[in-house]
């Protein structure tokens, strides 16, 4: 498997990211090496190994539901580029 | 050109249900509606770096059960993965969702529509986190983020596309709120929107076998709502088929002012989620033992309650299935049974009286004061003839607005019916004087005329008169 100069772009597109034609040459190359390195692994028998989506040996990690303070208004707005009301005022994404 | 005998219509239906947990799915703030905006959240549901979330574990036990109650398989192994998008309401820019290896799979449910019982798949239930709610403001130019609802737990259901009719899309709703109220696991309200509902609906001429093309309806804010928003589509997209077009595939906003739907352009390209398994978050393993405490937390559910009242107490299944819709009702119903042995009477009262009032003035159950032991114990007093149907009115009238129980509604309000045939007949007498004209008609072949004296009686005794003796003795002492 290997990636394209239009999966670069694909990708940069949803990620939202505007890159240069030499950056897209740039992580096209850079994205291929990771994967060629990766590809190191086919070198191993995984015939009787289950395929896992987590490395640590732990499952079922879990709360009770109980209900802790939230953070005081002024904190949250701390992050805001802008507010009005409490509430985060941002450029309108219309659906 | 009729929708009805030209186009077969295929509807799937994705029904989020919020999970009335009292803290957050990953996180210890309150999941309560209405607050003021943003003070329900902390660094983890805000998405600040470095956070880590945490299961909520009644989270899981409610999605469980619900799959449960649906007939679902629940997985062995199940696992939270990443939903990747860029929209205001979520600040993480993903959302933490299943993608693989759901909670629940290859459940059903039992649906009714005109006398007919149906089966409607259900393909999967999961578990995810709601996200924040918008408010467009500055005439569209911005919009007001509030994160109070991010991070509180959904289970999103998918149905087969087994549902081929608006009434059958609206039945589906009714019955799966029903299940979810039974099973205590939401509020399931359309209104505050712990319940919401999007549409995937396609035509197709009759007898083809290949799906058509289908548009994801959004945006309908109520039961009925999903009905007329999918008659409206039904229609718009045989108008299109009828003139050789074809249906785009798209996402469309119904707008239930208007009662037409609209196109939602630029969503199109961008359903990439780029899916990837949440590295936060450890596997899930549910073993049989906490399966089989969960399968057995699950109350009697509706279907099983109507068999029940439609075997035990002779109820017609139109009732039985008004009754059993909710549980509340349900449990009204049987706690009067404990009071009276007439099922039939009560649940006439129920679909007369009590809906009635209800439905008139915009009320659920939980909003008046009367008790099933109230409506009880009045049909014992009515049984007994302490007092008579009219009076008994009265009586479940001032039990709705004050629970006081119905002995003691009598005895204050002096409502005990006169049953005195002495005590009658003097005001019998008494009408008769001062009524000739009426007398004087019935007597001349004017049967109406009765109805007049038996009114006035009723009248002066303020309806607590045995209608039945005051009949007879009427009728006696005119002939």
């Amino acid at each position: 498997m290997s990636i394209t100069l239009k999966d670069v772009e694909h990708v940069a597109n949803l990620a939202r990211l505007d890159l240069t034609d030499a950056e897209k040459a740039q992580f096209t190359e850079q994205l291929n090496a990771i994967l060629k390195y990766a590809e190191k692994l086919n070198e191993l028998d995984t015939e009787n190994v289950e395929p896992t989506s987590h490395v640590l040996p732990i499952t079922n990690v879990m709360r009770d539901d109980v209900m802790k303070e939230s953070l005081p208004i002024e904190k949250v707005l701390l992050n805001a580029p802008d507010e009005e009301d409490g509430q985060i005022k941002v450029p309108a994404v219309l659906e | 050109m009729s929708v009805a005998n030209k186009y077969e219509t295929v509807v799937g239906l994705e029904v989020h249900v919020e999970l009335h947990t009292n803290s957050k799915i990953f996180c210890g703030c309150s999941t309560s509606f209405g607050a003021p905006p943003n003070t329900h959240t902390c660094p983890v549901c805000l998405g600040h770096p470095g956070v880590l979330p945490v299961l909520n574990r009644q989270a899981v036990e409610y999605a469980m059960k619900a799959a449960l109650a649906l007939n679902c398989t629940i997985a062995d192994v199940s696992k939270f993965d990443r939903k990747n998008y860029f929209y205001p309401d979520s600040p993480k820019a993903y959302q933490i969702s299943q993608y693989d290896q759901p909670i629940g799979e290859n459940g059903w449910i039992d649906i009714e529509v005109n006398g007919e019982t149906k089966r409607i798949g259900i393909t999967r239930l999961h578990l995810e986190e709601d996200a924040g709610k918008l408010t467009h403001v500055d005439g569209g130019y911005a919009s007001l983020v509030d994160f109070n609802r991010v991070g509180t737990p959904l289970v999103e259901i998918v149905s087969e596309p087994d549902i081929r009719t608006p009434e059958e899309a609206k039945a589906y709703l009714e019955k799966l709120k029903a299940i979810m109220l039974y099973c205590d696991v939401s509020d399931v309200k359309m209104e505050e929107g712990s319940l919401r509902c999007d549409a995937n609906i396609s035509l197709r001429p009759y007898g083809q076998e290949k799906l058509g093309t289908r548009a994801e309806l959004k945006n309908m804010n109520s039961f009925r709502g999903v009905q007329r928003g999918l008659e409206y589509e039904q229609f718009r997209q045989a108008e299109i088929l009828d003139a050789g077009g074809e249906v785009v595939q798209e996402t469309r906003r119904f707008d239930d002012a208007v009662g037409k739907s609209f196109s939602m352009r630029g969503k199109e390209e961008a359903h990439d989620y780029r899916y990837f398994p949440d590295p936060d978050l450890v596997r899930l393993h549910i073993n049989k033992e906490w399966k089989e405490s969960v399968l057995a937390s699950i109350p009697e559910l509706p279907d099983a309650r109507k068999a029940r009242y439609t075997a035990d107490y002779g109820l017609p299944a139109y009732d039985a299935e008004v009754i059993t819709a909710s549980k509340k009702l349900a449990d009204f119903f049987e706690e009067s049974l404990s009071y009276t042995k007439d099922a039939k009477a009560v649940s006439n009262w129920i679909m007369g009286d009590l809906l009635g009032y209800l439905n008139a003035n915009g009320l659920e159950l939980e909003n008046v004061k009367i008790t099933g032991q109230g409506l009880g114990e009045m049909i014992g007093l009515l049984e007994k003839g302490t007092i008579s149907g009219k009076i008994a009115k009265t009586v479940f009238k001032a039990m709705l607005e004050s629970g006081k129980l119905p002995q003691q509604i009598v005895e204050e309000q002096g409502l005990v019916q006169i049953s005195d045939e002495g005590a009658i007949l003097t005001i019998v007498d008494a009408i008769i004087e001062k009524n000739p004209q009426s007398v004087e008609d019935f007597r001349a072949g004017k049967e109406k005329a009765i109805g007049f004296l038996v009114g006035q009686i009723m009248k002066e005794t303020r309806g607590k008169a045995n209608p039945a003796l005051v009949n007879k003795l009427l009728l006696e002492r005119l002939q």
